[in-house]
């Protein structure tokens, strides 16, 4: 899985070897995945460890809008607090539809608790379900798309970027809360009981599909987010990061291309947030305060920038992490979640796997010996001088 | 006319906390370029300090009592000040030049002040206290072995576990043998409340409207509070670093400005200014562990409309800001659209709290269009203009 390779950046190699470790990693992919889509719940289940299959199904959906987030913070360098916004408008997307799983010329059940007696108009296109699948990644991604441009456009950008979604976020957070009569305000939807293909949403069956869906959207989201990363695209991703006035200069309009990246990372969290909802079985504007955007940023920060894999990984690690804690010591959670966003910041800048990619294998190898000094460091250890004695040799 | 004025007087005092509250950041942002998310935490640690200072002061009985809020302001200014530079000091340096960075590390701060907060009790503070004896006694002796960079990972590995087991062993076992009165929490996850004095409570009566005494010393500190940073900022030798560094590190630091200091005293008065607006929201109701978060964005919203480097832009800012809340939210201008329902309807759909904001913030993304850079950019030539 260590084959994840951005930064730096690798000397061209030649065609056919490409694709033959592109054929290797999309079949380590393929068997990670199918170990985890089918081999591991069997194996819980088997341990008497049920919860635990739709705790892992929970993280694997989060671990979709993880790659997100990696994609605009680890490629792009735009640091997103309001991603809970496009989360929960994918969750609240797929949620309208369950509710509305009832016999011909009802409405749902709260809007009579507020003297509401006619469904309210946007209400209306969520009977459908083609529908409703396309708005769970339609609706997050339109209006990144909309923030994005009328940021962007203007070249906020750093710290001012990521101000401006947090009150995003604290807008859409307030919206919801107080909509009681278009959205059910601070209570949220209730999904356990909506039924879907002829079954109750809690009905296990349905739970093992969509955690086998999590984990395909996973595996799909990677695959996309490993394509757009791999080619051109990725690497004026990367040139912006690292200098965008650079970028500008040479002629190109990020812009165009900022946009479109939130916009692709705003999709993904919609589809987690759909998938998360229905596994969890409640939504609630809860998932757009402001904590919870931010620790989507050190599930990716935990598990390594600009690495997909680290992403995927981190999320995992860190909720597991959250929930075992949080069960025994409900009252230390937080102090081990400052503690982690201070240690991966200061000590671990580039997550788990970018120590390990860096000199982390070596210090495992060694365990910590102190190593032969190189005379001149810089021209042995240079990746180009390298490339160079392997490859130029006639 | 009375609601034109009532209107006007409560969007300023909503203005004048949110003021208070963005100073400190807005300084300490102009300087070093990172946004302090443990701001909001700040401003809460200065509330609390109001809350024991008061009841220091309550058994004191008639003159001391009465007047305990001034105490409260120097102390909320000192402690929310230290602990800012602890935070200066042992983090934000070291992240200096990547600001994301220190926003996620400055989060990671603020969670735990936070819980802190919950959870200090007695045998917390014995148990932290012992384990920062243990660990940093221990890092000290070792340190002066001649080898000590060589062993220095392996120190802190070994230490950090040991220093931890002793200090919960031993805090656990004095929890049980004084029970609760040694494990209870001081402050809890209630909120407390803080009363304001007797001479601040009731109002003055103007026309048939009355501004609460409160609302008006807050006005008041934020004008005090102004006039002092204007002062220190021009009038002394810091202010002057200050200033120059603000305006270009590098070549503030090549004549000689010791940047390192001016950052931490900047820090430092930043924090410190947080904690003075920590007295006020403490006067305007209750207290607890989440007050800081209700803050920040507004804040930071401050920032952002106001601009770099300059107050009066943080002044407008949070001016325009206060009045607009205060208008949208209380639908004031509703009733002038009596001929046109539709746009009555409008504004009624807007007319609270939590829908103004989403209106306030409209707003500020429509401005920032017309001007990215704030109210009053720091002007002069840089690549990323």
């Amino acid at each position: 899985m260590t084959a994840v390779k951005s930064s730096p950046p690798a000397p061209p190699e030649v065609a056919p070897r490409k694709s033959r470790t592109l054929v290797r990693e999309v079949i380590i992919v393929g068997v990670i995945a199918a170990v985890f889509a089918f081999l591991l719940p069997a194996i819980l289940g088997a341990a008497g460890q049920g919860v635990r299959i739709n705790q892992l199904g929970r993280f694997i959906s989060l671990a979709i809008a993880a790659l997100g987030i990696d994609l605009i913070w680890g490629y792009t360098g735009m640091l997103s607090l309001g991603h809970g916004i496009f989360f929960t408008l994918g969750g609240y997307a797929f949620a309208m539809y369950l509710q509305l799983q009832l016999p011909a010329g009802q409405i749902p059940d709260f809007f009579t608790l507020y003297g509401v007696t006619e469904l309210p108009f946007f209400w209306k296109p969520f009977y459908s379900f083609p529908f409703t699948l396309v708005a769970i990644v339609a609706i997050p991604t339109i209006i990144a798309a909309v923030i994005g441009y009328l940021v962007f456009r203007n070249r906020i950008r750093g710290v001012y970027f990521s101000i401006l979604t947090q009150a995003a976020l604290i807008v859409f957070f307030n919206f919801f809360n107080g909509q009681q009569k278009l959205i059910n305000g601070t209570n949220g939807f209730k999904t356990d009981s909506a039924p879907l293909f002829g079954a109750p949403v809690s009905d296990p069956k349905l739970q093992t599909l969509f955690y086998v869906l999590s984990v395909l959207f996973l595996v799909g989201g990677y695959a996309l987010c490993r394509w757009l990363t791999s080619g051109r695209l990725g690497r004026l991703l990367v040139a912006i990061r690292d200098d965008e006035p650079r970028v500008r200069f040479s002629g190109y309009d990020p812009t165009g291309y900022k946009v479109f990246v939130f916009a692709v990372s705003a999709g993904l969290a919609g589809i987690a947030g759909a998938l998360f909802t229905v596994q969890s079985g409640i939504i609630t504007p809860k998932s757009m305060d402001i904590a919870f955007s931010i620790e989507m940023v050190i599930w990716v920060a935990v598990g390594g920038r600009a690495t997909l894999v680290g992403a995927v990984l981190g999320t995992i690690l860190v909720n597991f992490a959250k929930t075992l804690l949080s069960e025994q010591y409900p009252e230390y959670w937080l102090f081990f979640q400052g503690a982690l966003f201070l240690l991966v910041v200061t000590v671990l800048p580039n997550g788990i796997l970018g120590w390990l990619q860096s000199d982390g294998l070596l210090w495992l190898r060694t365990l910590g010996r102190p190593q032969k000094v190189s005379t001149y460091p810089s021209l042995e250890e240079d990746i180009d001088v390298k490339y160079e004695q392997q490859n130029l040799r006639d | 006319m009375s609601g034109l004025l009532d209107g006007l007087f409560n969007g300023i005092s909503i203005g004048a906390v949110l003021l208070l509250a963005a100073l400190g950041l807005a300084i300490v942002f102009g300087l070093m370029g990172v946004i302090n998310m443990a701001h909001g935490e700040l401003i809460m640690l200065g509330a609390y300090t109001t809350f024991v200072v008061q009841n220091i002061f309550k058994p004191l009985g008639a003159p001391w009592s009465d007047f305990y809020i001034f105490f409260a302001l120097v102390a909320a200014f000192i402690v929310a000040a230290l602990v800012g530079v602890l935070l200066e000091r042992t983090v934000v340096r070291y992240l200096y030049g990547r600001p994301l960075e220190t926003l996620l590390a400055t989060w990671g701060v603020s969670l735990i002040l936070q819980q802190f907060i919950r959870s200090v009790s007695p045998q917390f503070v014995v148990g932290v206290g012992l384990f920062c004896a243990l660990y940093f006694g221990a890092i000290a002796i070792i340190s002066r072995r001649p080898d000590f960079e060589r062993i220095r990972n392996w120190a802190i590995a070994i230490m950090v576990p040991i220093s931890v087991a002793i200090a919960l062993t031993a805090s656990n076992v004095l929890g049980q043998s004084f029970k609760l009165g040694f494990t209870r929490p001081w402050f809890g996850t209630q909120g407390v409340d803080v009363t304001a004095p007797k001479w601040l409570r009731g109002g003055l009566a103007i026309g048939d409207s009355q501004l609460p005494y409160t609302r008006l010393f807050i006005i008041a500190l934020t004008i005090v509070c102004l006039l002092g940073i204007y002062w220190f900022l021009n009038k002394t030798n810091w202010g002057l670093r200050i200033r120059s560094v603000t305006q270009n590190r590098t070549m503030s630091a090549c004549l000689g400005i010791p940047t390192q200091k001016v950052d931490a005293i900047t820090f430092a008065i930043g924090s410190g200014l947080a904690g003075i607006a920590g007295c006020a929201v403490a006067l305007l109701g209750s207290v607890s562990s989440n007050t800081g978060q209700a803050y920040i964005v507004d804040t930071f919203m401050v920032v952002v409309i106001g601009g770099v480097g300059k107050l009066i832009g943080s002044i407008m800012a949070a001016g325009a800001i206060g009045i607009l809340s205060y208008v949208i939210g209380s639908n004031a201008i509703g009733p002038l659209f009596d001929s046109m329902p539709f746009v009555k309807s409008i504004f009624e759909f807007f007319a609270t709290a939590s829908m103004a904001k989403v209106v306030v913030f409209a707003l500020i993304v429509v401005f920032l269009q017309f001007r990215p850079a704030g109210l009053f950019p720091q002007k002069g030539r840089t690549v990323e203009a």
